[in-house]
């Protein structure tokens, strides 16, 4: 199966997850070792999911917890002699 | 996520039977699940820690419409997006999604942008803090069907399933809406990530095969 580009790109997405089937996993893949442009369209995609994984890309503020568990306790207690 | 441990499934009933003081430590480990998934959504700090408060109190007064055939933390989760969107209708941002959002018709209309210099470089170059900040900022300027999608799915974890059950669609449609979340991320972003490679093979094992 030989693949064009922009039906590459369609599947981008799915190759990042191991979501396609085998064969057209091997497709693109095969078109990706020799396609600059898809390559670089893949390695940028995966960054941004790098990223999107790293703990430090969205923090809980300072003082969250101690909050939640204040407020929560509050309406435990309140609920319970209710 | 966590599956849902039998430690969890004895801490809901404990709970239920009366000690309430338990549902502490039922969600010490989902805080930033919550807190996160709303933010991601809303962009506000304020509105998401006070979302995630409610989204808490939520869980805790409809505990025992809890069955265990979900995951604790996706019937959290669940709350927490319906939490999201209900504080988005409130504040109108909807009404301000920055990009025009793709009919779901025309599948595969939507291109990524094409890369003429690409070339890979330090890992050390994903470890800038303006790029988490760029990518928190693209997030935000996802078409709220698609942000929701990427938010659990990218954010979150969740499986595909958990997903579709999470928002109330299909698995087809997950699928679709995160691969033009993230094509939409990755034009966007394509400007701040030019010149830098991929991490190293191994080191995010979610992402290489």
């Amino acid at each position: 199966m030989n693949l064009e580009c922009k039906h590459v790109w369609e599947h981008i997405s799915g190759y990042l997850d191991h979501h396609l089937d085998p064969e057209l996993f091997a497709a693109v893949e095969k078109h990706l070792e020799t396609c600059e442009v898809c390559s670089a369209i893949l390695d940028s995609t995966r960054n941004i999911l790098v990223l999107t994984a790293d703990d430090r890309t969205y923090e809980l503020p300072l003082g969250y917890s101690a909050r939640l568990h204040e407020r929560l306790a509050a309406v435990i207690g309140v609920e319970r002699s209710g | 996520m966590k599956a849902a441990s039998a430690n969890e499934a004895t801490l809901i009933r404990r709970i239920l039977a009366g000690e309430t003081e338990l549902f502490h430590e039922l969600i010490r480990p989902y805080e930033k699940l919550v807190y996160v998934t709303i933010f991601a959504i809303l962009k506000n700090e304020t509105e998401a820690e006070d979302g995630a408060q409610e989204t808490m109190i939520s869980a805790f007064r409809n505990l025992a419409s809890f069955r265990g055939e979900a995951k604790f933390s996706t019937w959290l989760v669940t709350i927490a997006m319906n939490e999201a969107r209900k504080r988005l209708r409130k504040a109108k941002v909807a009404a301000e999604d920055s990009l025009d959002a793709p009919s779901e018709e025309g599948e595969g209309d939507y291109t990524p942008a094409v890369l003429t210099d690409w070339r890979e470089v330090p890992l050390e170059a994903l470890e800038r803090k303006e790029l988490r900040e760029k990518l928190r900022d693209a997030v935000g300027m996802l078409p709220e069907k698609y942000r929701e999608v990427f938010v659990l799915r990218d954010i979150e974890e969740l499986n595909q399933e958990e997903t579709a059950a999470a928002l109330g669609i299909n698995v087809t449609l997950v699928k679709v809406r995160l691969h033009r979340a993230r094509m939409m991320l990755q034009k966007m972003l394509v400007p701040y990530l030019k010149g830098q490679a991929p991490a190293r093979q191994g080191f995010f094992r979610r992402w290489f095969s």
